[in-house]
């Protein structure tokens, strides 16, 4: 039961984090995401320093709000202080992680957080707290509910907000002219990335995530030009790579969270080897026809019979 | 602290690993790879981890070769990818930053399963422990240090080059690559040795942070890289200083919230580029506009009847200027103590240099209507807005230029006198 538990809580955070890596990569947002995993720590301190017990919901979706702040504050570092992209989300990102790690120092002893938590989360203790009614029946993981709740609101927002993701993805100025905010999905966006992240956080910890956010969306980018085949295949991927990594993890007794991200790395190389289109094994194969392939050939192109 | 020799040992390797990365993060940020050096310090991990369970030890020099070459494979998988396929750039960052992690926290685990894990002080790598800084480490340090600041005082110009402008380097047929290479490689040494003070995930502030403050107070590249190797040795000794007066404060941390705090007042105080300067600037550009407009509305009204020296009063003024009351009163004042505008009990009248001043905005006025209608074949009522900017704009050589460059002109496009000054 425990690694039905533990596979399920790693699928919910991979689709969660699947779907809206999907955007984050075609929107050259890729380390934003990154920025905003490293980001939501303080705000996650602060809200287990409050809260007594790590049920509480409210102040972790308050926590989401340093996500949102930071990227604001990439906005303003990169338009006000006119500081270069790069260098914008690498010193917001920083600053806020550094904030985070010296108040789980001070507050130590006050919380049940500590540094390796953060770095790659606690998936195996998640079967261990449930929701027991008075009968002592058992509804599963609390942990589990979370997770499922975040990924009902990760799903109500892409399909709700399915066109308005879709044309300020690929074509903003249009998006633009029709009328519709860039800005707030934009920002829509960065507050479902900071919450999923505060999410998965107690399970594959503040780093981690990154890998889910980004490395299924990136191997289905590879196989396909479609959205919506895109959305899918990268949930695909996600799953797979938890299932694969419970037992890479099992089998070698290392962290299943890096596990489990691992393998989602393993499983773009081989479909960046593979693939029939954008495999790299492919496209040789066809540079190789094309430049002995007969129609190309030194002797037919009739540049060459012609002595310039 | 200064007392303490474990704490001196501490601050001399951490002060040797805030200048190099300062240094070399210069180069990593004009190349905007900013993100690059993230990455990388994440991707070293596994390759620590790799040479502690191969080395089965902590020597220094071995955990040092594990991670350039775990960085150096970061940094080729980053190019096949990019090369090879259509993902773009910060996904690649990305993928190859949390897959090399992943690997490396996965090796982690399995070392501390194993049971080494306790007196392998690996974990530190993760947020830094300088306080867990031998002597030899120090040694270590100041090796990578010194070659990284030979290395660039040789190769400085080509360095130059690669990171303002590559193409110009190849086309007088330098060997980019080779440069960008070295860098590169500079950049993996200066976080493989700065992991011990800040940690993995912090390396990238000692990278960026420094670099992108020092842009804020020069234009010239050999200016930043002291202006940036000093910063990140004041938030260095500072971070250190903290964490060593107070109890149970990590020190890398504290290096990075100094340098953060370092580059927030940079970009508000910096001279020229600063947010404070460049709003007291727009401030004082607005003043002076503010003033030339309102000189330009006295000459206009003078040039009605033929009198430059009329006297009206501030209402009077206020409905000529179309300015609000309490903006006119400042304007008024202002000028006045410039000597621009003389005060007859209730009434206001130009000085003689007030009419000298105002005479010269309408002649620049008037001079580049003419231009843009000569020259440019602008239709006389299409000239008035363009010439509204730039009567606060041209300079006097400019002026000389233009004047003589149209025959010195009496009229301008719609038969206005051009006012010249009555002086010699």
């Amino acid at each position: 039961m425990t690694a039905f538990w533990i596979i399920l809580a790693g699928s919910l955070v991979a689709v969660s984090c699947a779907l809206l890596g999907t955007f984050l990569i075609l929107r050259r947002m890729a380390m934003v995401g990154d920025a905003i995993s490293h980001s939501v720590l303080p705000g996650i301190v602060i809200a287990y320093l409050i809260s007594d017990d790590r049920s509480g919901w409210v102040l972790l979706t308050g926590a989401a709000l340093t996500g949102v702040l930071a990227s604001l504050l990439i906005e303003w570092f990169h338009r006000k202080a006119r500081i270069q992209s790069d260098a914008s989300i690498g010193i917001t990102f920083t600053w806020l992680f550094a904030i985070g790690v010296i108040l789980i120092s001070k507050y130590a002893g006050d919380i049940d957080l500590d540094q390796e938590c953060v770095l790659y989360g606690e998936i195996a203790y998640l079967p261990l707290s449930t929701i027991v009614t008075e009968s002592g029946y058992s509804f599963g993981p609390t942990g589990i509910w979370i997770l499922l709740l975040n990924l009902i609101l990760v799903l109500l927002f892409v399909i709700l907000g399915y066109r308005g993701l879709q044309i300020t993805t690929f074509d903003p100025s249009f998006a633009a002219a029709m009328g519709i905010s860039t800005a707030f999905w934009h920002y829509g966006l960065m507050s479902a990335v900071s919450l999923t992240t505060v999410f998965s956080f107690e399970s594959v910890g503040a780093i981690l995530v990154l890998a889910f956010l980004v490395v299924p969306a990136a191997t289905a980018y590879l196989l396909t030009e479609k959205l919506r085949s895109m959305l899918i295949l990268a949930s695909l991927f996600g799953v797979m790579a938890s299932t694969g990594g419970y037992y890479l993890a099992l089998w070698f007794d290392g962290s299943i969270a890096a596990a489990m991200a691992l393998l989602s790395g393993g499983i773009f190389a081989l479909i960046f080897i593979f693939a029939p289109k954008q495999g790299i094994i492919f496209k040789y194969l066809r540079s190789e026809k094309l430049l002995s392939g007969k129609s190309l050939s030194a002797q037919e192109f009739p540049l060459n019979k012609h002595k310039f | 602290m200064f007392r303490d020799p474990n704490a001196m040992i501490v601050l001399a390797g951490v002060l040797l690993l805030a200048f190099s990365s300062g240094l070399v993060g210069t180069f990593t940020f004009l190349r905007k790879r900013a993100l690059v050096g993230d990455a990388v310090a994440h991707s070293i991990l596994p390759g620590v981890c790799l040479a502690f369970m191969i080395g089965d030890s902590r020597n220094m020099l071995y955990l040092m070769l594990g991670a350039l070459i775990a960085g150096w494979l970061s940094l080729f998988s980053m190019d096949v990818i990019l090369r090879k396929s259509k993902i773009k750039s910060d996904t690649a960052t990305a993928l190859v930053l949390s897959v090399f992690f992943a690997a490396g926290i996965f090796l982690l685990t399995i070392i501390q399963q194993s049971g080494k894990g306790a007196q392998s002080g690996l974990d530190q790598f993760l947020f830094g422990k300088a306080a867990a800084m031998l002597p030899q480490d120090v040694l270590v340090f100041a090796i990578s240090s010194i070659s990284i600041v030979l290395l660039i005082f040789i190769f400085y110009k080509p360095f130059k080059i690669v990171s303002f402008n590559a193409d110009y380097g190849r086309s007088i047929g330098m060997k980019v690559g080779a440069y960008e290479f070295l860098l590169s490689t500079l950049t993996v040494l200066a976080v493989a040795s700065g992991i011990q003070a800040v940690g993995v995930v912090l390396m990238a502030a000692l990278l960026i942070t420094p670099a992108a403050a020092a842009r804020f107070w020069t234009d010239r590249l050999s200016y930043m890289l002291i202006i940036s190797a000093v910063m990140a040795m004041i938030s260095a000794f500072l971070g250190t200083w903290i964490s060593y007066t107070s109890s149970g404060m990590p020190t890398g941390p504290w290096i990075i919230m100094v340098l953060s705090v370092i580059a927030v007042l940079s970009i508000f105080i910096a001279p020229k580029t600063g947010i404070l300067a460049k709003f007291l600037q727009a401030r004082r550009n607005s003043n002076k506009i503010l003033l030339e407009n309102a000189l330009k509305s006295f000459y206009l009204a003078g040039e009605k009847v033929n009198n430059f020296k009329i006297q009206k009063t501030e209402i009077q003024w206020q409905s000529i200027c179309n300015l609000n009351g309490a903006v006119l009163t400042k304007v008024l004042r202002k000028l006045n103590r410039m000597k621009l505008l003389l005060k007859l009990g209730e009434a206001w009248q130009l000085s003689d240099s007030g009419i000298e001043e105002s005479k010269r905005i309408v002649r620049l006025h008037r001079l580049w209507e003419l231009y843009l209608n000569q020259r440019l074949n602008l239709k006389p009522d299409h000239v008035h807005e363009g010439a509204e900017a730039m009567e606060h704009l041209i300079t006097p050589e400019l002026e000389a230029l233009l004047s003589k460059e149209l025959g010195n002109p009496e009229l301008d496009p719609h038969n206005s006198q051009i006012p010249y000054s009555t002086k010699p």
